[in-house]
C-alpha cells in the first residue's frame, strides 16, 4: 500500500500543528464558533448531539494492520472504546474532546492516517473499490488515481471554499462497488481497443434531498489528463454552483439547471487552457506510485478445491461462510474474505477496540497485515491462502465477525441516525437491528438471496437509501418517528433511484413490511432473479399491495 | 485601512470610492464595475492610478480586456466561506497575465491568507488587531505544497521528480 515519503509526512504534521494553532485561537476565543467551523470540519470534526464526532480517513479502503491498532489505541484512550466505520470509507468517533483533537491527530498521523478534508466543503475523502488491486474482474488497480486525487485535493488554495461538500469515487472494475454514479465526480475505468486504460468521468450524481444519478460528461479521459480535467470541473462548479441556498449548492443541482452539455461545454472551454500544462500527470509519478500498491510476493500455490469441498461437505456452517462471505482472488491458492460488521442485533458498522487489534493480528497472521474497509460498512482480509481459510473462520467466529451475511438482506448500510446525528430526524440503528433480529435464520436469508437495505435517519441520506434495494428514510412527523420506504434502488453500474412505496410506517411495521416485501417477491420471482430483477420487472403495484392492502391507491 | 503588502504593513494609496455616490476628482481611486462601465472614458482621463472592485459574483473575465488600465484589483470575501475569489485570483494571475495588486478585501482573516497568497493575491485587507502577526503566522504554515498554484511554489510532485 501506499506510503508516505518525505513531504507527505511533513505535511501531515505541519497539518496537525496548524490545527492545533486553530483550536488554541478557539479557546482563547480569538476565533468565533462561525469562523472556527470550517476549520474543524476540514480536519474532520463535528460538533454532534451530545460530544465532537471526529472522522478519520481511511484513503480508498485501503488500512495497514498498524494503522487498525492506532484506531483502537484512539477508541480506548480518547473515546468510548468503539468507532464505527461509514458508507465513505471513514471511521468516527463519537465521544471526542475539542482539546485533545490535536493530539489524537498527531497519534494518527504517526501511522500516515489524518482526518483532513473528511467533512467541510470541499473534496472529501477519495473512496474506492474495497477489492482494488485483487480483485479478478479489475481492469487495472485504481488507487493509483486515488492516490493522485488524494494528494491534489488535500488544501488546494481554489477548492477549500467550494459552494458545498465534493465527493470523488473511482472504480477500476466494470461491476461498480463504489457507488461511482451516486458521486459528485465518478471514475469509471475502461481498456480502449489498444488496450490502454483510461477513464469515463461521470459528473453530478449524489444522494441527499434530491437525488441524481450522474451523468456521462466524458466518455473517455487519459489518465494523463485526470488531474487537469478534474480542476477545470471543479473550478466551473467552485464559480458558478449555488451559495444562496445550501440545499441547492451541490455540482449536481447545477449540473442539472444547465443541463450536461452546458456544463461540458464550459469545462472544456477551460480544460482547453490546462490540459497540456503542470498538471498533467507524468509517467515518473504513477511509476512511483504504482509500485507501492504492485502485488505482494504471493507463494506459488495452486486452488484448494478439493480441500475446501470436503471441509465444506463437513460443516455445513463453513460452507454457508465460504459461499458467502469469500470471494474469488487474482490469485490461485488465495482468497479475499469479507468480515461482516452486521451481526445480528448490532449497530452496522460498528467495532470495539478489542476487536480492532484482533483484526488487525489475524490482518498479519492470515492477509499479509493489510485490511479493507467497503463503503457498505464491512472490513474485508484480500489476500489470505485458502489452506487457511477454515482456520481464520474459527477465529472470525469467536469475534463475531463471521456472520454469513454479505449482500444478504441483513447486511444492511445504516448511518449513525438520531442517536448520535445532529441533523438526524429519527434513529436508524434500531430500525436495523430490528430487521436483523427479525432474519436470523440463515437459510432463509440464502434463499432471499442478493439483497440491499440502505437506512437514513434523515434525507441527507449517509445511509443512501435511495439506492437500496429497500431503502428506509426515517422523518419526523409532529414528533413522532416514521419511516417510508422505496424500492428498485441500486448503486451498481446499472445505478437507479429507488421509488416510494407509500406513507411512512411507524418503526414497529418495520420488520413485518420488509417481511411482506420479501414474501411477495418469493412468490413471483424468475429463475435467478435477484429481488431488483423481480421489482425491475414487475414493477411497485404488488409490493404496495403487500404492504397496504387495498388502501394503497389512497396513498 | 491598514494593508499588508508584499509581506509589509502599507497604507493604501489608492481611495476606495466604489461604494461613494460621487467619485472625488482626483487621486489614485478604487472603483466598483458599475462606475468603471457608467464613467470609463472620465475615468481613463484623470491620468491618475485606478483600480477596480469586483463582487464575488463578478467573474473577472467581464474585465479581462481592460486589464491594462488597473494598478490594483480588489476582489470581495463578503464571506470567508465564499470562495468564489481563489478562482477569480488565479484567472487574472494565470489567464489573463495580470501582473498588477491584487488585493483581498472584506472578510479577509489569518487562517485562509494562505489560500489566499497561493492563488495569487499580494495584498490583504485583514481584518485583524495585528495584520501583520497574522501574515507571518499564515505563511508559516506549510512547507509542503500539492497543487500548482499561480504562486509557482513547487509542488511535492516536482521536488519529488527534479532532475
Amino acid at each position: 500500500m501506499y506510503r508516505y515519503d518525505e513531504f507527505d509526512e511533513r505535511f501531515v504534521h505541519e497539518r496537525v500543528t496548524q490545527f492545533r494553532r486553530q483550536v488554541q485561537r478557539r479557546l482563547k476565543g480569538e476565533l468565533t464558533e462561525d469562523q472556527f467551523r470550517p476549520l474543524r470540519l476540514m480536519n474532520g470534526l463535528y460538533l454532534q448531539l451530545h460530544a465532537y464526532m471526529l472522522r478519520i480517513n481511511v484513503p480508498y479502503g485501503t488500512l495497514s494492520s498498524k494503522q487498525m491498532r492506532k484506531f483502537a489505541y484512539i477508541a480506548r484512550t480518547y473515546d468510548k472504546n468503539y468507532g464505527h466505520f461509514t458508507t465513505r470509507q471513514n471511521i468516527q468517533y463519537n465521544w471526542i474532546k475539542l482539546e485533545q483533537t490535536p493530539d489524537i491527530l498527531k497519534h494518527l498521523a504517526d501511522v500516515e492516517v489524518t482526518g483532513i478534508q473528511s467533512s467541510g466543503n470541499c473534496v472529501r475523502n477519495i473512496t474506492s473499490d474495497q477489492y482494488a488491486g485483487r480483485a479478478k474482474d479489475e481492469l487495472a488497480d485504481p488507487r493509483i488515481y486515488c492516490e493522485l486525487l488524494r494528494q491534489y485535493s488535500f488544501l488546494h488554495p481554489e477548492f477549500s471554499y467550494l459552494p458545498r461538500k465534493f465527493k470523488i469515487a473511482v472504480t477500476g472494475s466494470p461491476n461498480d462497488r463504489a457507488a461511482v454514479a451516486v458521486h459528485d465526480i465518478g471514475l469509471r475505468m475502461h481498456k480502449n481497443e489498444q488496450g490502454e486504460i483510461g477513464f469515463e468521468v461521470l459528473v453530478g450524481g449524489g444522494l441527499g434531498r434530491t437525488p441524481y444519478i450522474g451523468q456521462t460528461i466524458r466518455k473517455w479521459l487519459a489518465p494523463e489528463h485526470l488531474l487537469s480535467y478534474v480542476e477545470s470541473i471543479l473550478r466551473i462548479y467552485n464559480m458558478q454552483g449555488r451559495r444562496d441556498n445550501i440545499h441547492k449548492a451541490r455540482i449536481k443541482i447545477i449540473v442539472n439547471q444547465m443541463g450536461i452539455d452546458k456544463y461540458r461545454e464550459l469545462v472544456d472551454q477551460d480544460w482547453e487552457f490546462t490540459k497540456n500544462g503542470v498538471l498533467k500527470v507524468p509517467d515518473e509519478e504513477v511509476a512511483r506510485i504504482n509500485a507501492y500498491f504492485a502485488a505482494p510476493t504471493y507463494e506459488k500455490l495452486a486452488d484448494q478445491t478439493a480441500a475446501l469441498t470436503k471441509l465444506r461437505a463437513g460443516d455445513k456452517a463453513f460452507d454457508r461462510w465460504l459461499r458467502g462471505n469469500v470471494i474469488e482472488h487474482k490469485v490461485p491458492g488465495y482468497a479475499i474474505v469479507n468480515l461482516s460488521l452486521k451481526a445480528p442485533g448490532k449497530a452496522p458498522g460498528d467495532i470495539t477496540a478489542d476487536k480492532m487489534d484482533a483484526v488487525a493480528d489475524l490482518a498479519d497472521r492470515y492477509s499479509l497485515g493489510e485490511i479493507r474497509v467497503s463503503h457498505r460498512q464491512n472490513l474485508v482480509f484480500v489476500d489470505v491462502k485458502q489452506s487457511e481459510l477454515y482456520e481464520l473462520w474459527h477465529k472470525l467466529v469467536d469475534l463475531e465477525l463471521a456472520t454469513p451475511n454479505l449482500g444478504l438482506l441483513t447486511d444492511i448500510i445504516c448511518c449513525p441516525g438520531l442517536d448520535f446525528c445532529a441533523l438526524a430526524n429519527a434513529r436508524s440503528i434500531p430500525i436495523a437491528q430490528d430487521i436483523s433480529r427479525a432474519f436470523t435464520d440463515l437459510d432463509e436469508l440464502q434463499k432471499i438471496g442478493q439483497f440491499t437495505i440502505n437506512i437514513s435517519g434523515c434525507m441527507n441520506a449517509c445511509g443512501h437509501h435511495h439506492v437500496g434495494h429497500i431503502g428506509i428514510l426515517g422523518v419526523d412527523k409532529r414528533n413522532e418517528e416514521f419511516f417510508q420506504l422505496t424500492l428498485g434502488g441500486s448503486s451498481d453500474q446499472r445505478a437507479s433511484l429507488g421509488d416510494r412505496l407509500g406513507p411512512g410506517l411507524p418503526q414497529s411495521e418495520i420488520p413485518a413490511a420488509i417481511r411482506k416485501i420479501v414474501d411477495t417477491y418469493l412468490v413471483v420471482r424468475e429463475q435467478g432473479e435477484r429481488f431488483l430483477d423481480t421489482y425491475r420487472r414487475i414493477g411497485i403495484e404488488p409490493f404496495k399491495r403487500a404492504v397496504y392492502g387495498d388502501q394503497s391507491q389512497a396513498a | 485601512m491598514a494593508l499588508v503588502k508584499n509581506g509589509e504593513l502599507v497604507e493604501s494609496s489608492f481611495v476606495d470610492v466604489s461604494a461613494a455616490e460621487a467619485i472625488p476628482p482626483t487621486g489614485a481611486v478604487i472603483v466598483s464595475f458599475t462606475q468603471w462601465q457608467a464613467q470609463r472614458d472620465a475615468l481613463l482621463a484623470r491620468g491618475t492610478p485606478l483600480g477596480i472592485r469586483l463582487h464575488s459574483d463578478q467573474a473577472p473575465e467581464v474585465i479581462a480586456a481592460d486589464l491594462p488600465h488597473f494598478a490594483v484589483v480588489a476582489l470581495e470575501f463578503p464571506k470567508f466561506r465564499d470562495g468564489r475569489a481563489y478562482s477569480y485570483a488565479r484567472l487574472l494571475r494565470e489567464r489573463y497575465g495580470y501582473k498588477g495588486e491584487l488585493r483581498a478585501v472584506g472578510d479577509v482573516l489569518l487562517e485562509q491568507l494562505f489560500f489566499m497568497l497561493r492563488t495569487g493575491f499580494d495584498a490583504f485587507e485583514i481584518t485583524s488587531a495585528d495584520p501583520l502577526r497574522d501574515y507571518q503566522i499564515a505563511l508559516a504554515d506549510f512547507s509542503v505544497w500539492y497543487q500548482p498554484a499561480a504562486d509557482g511554489r513547487p509542488t511535492a510532485m516536482q521536488l519529488r521528480h527534479r532532475k
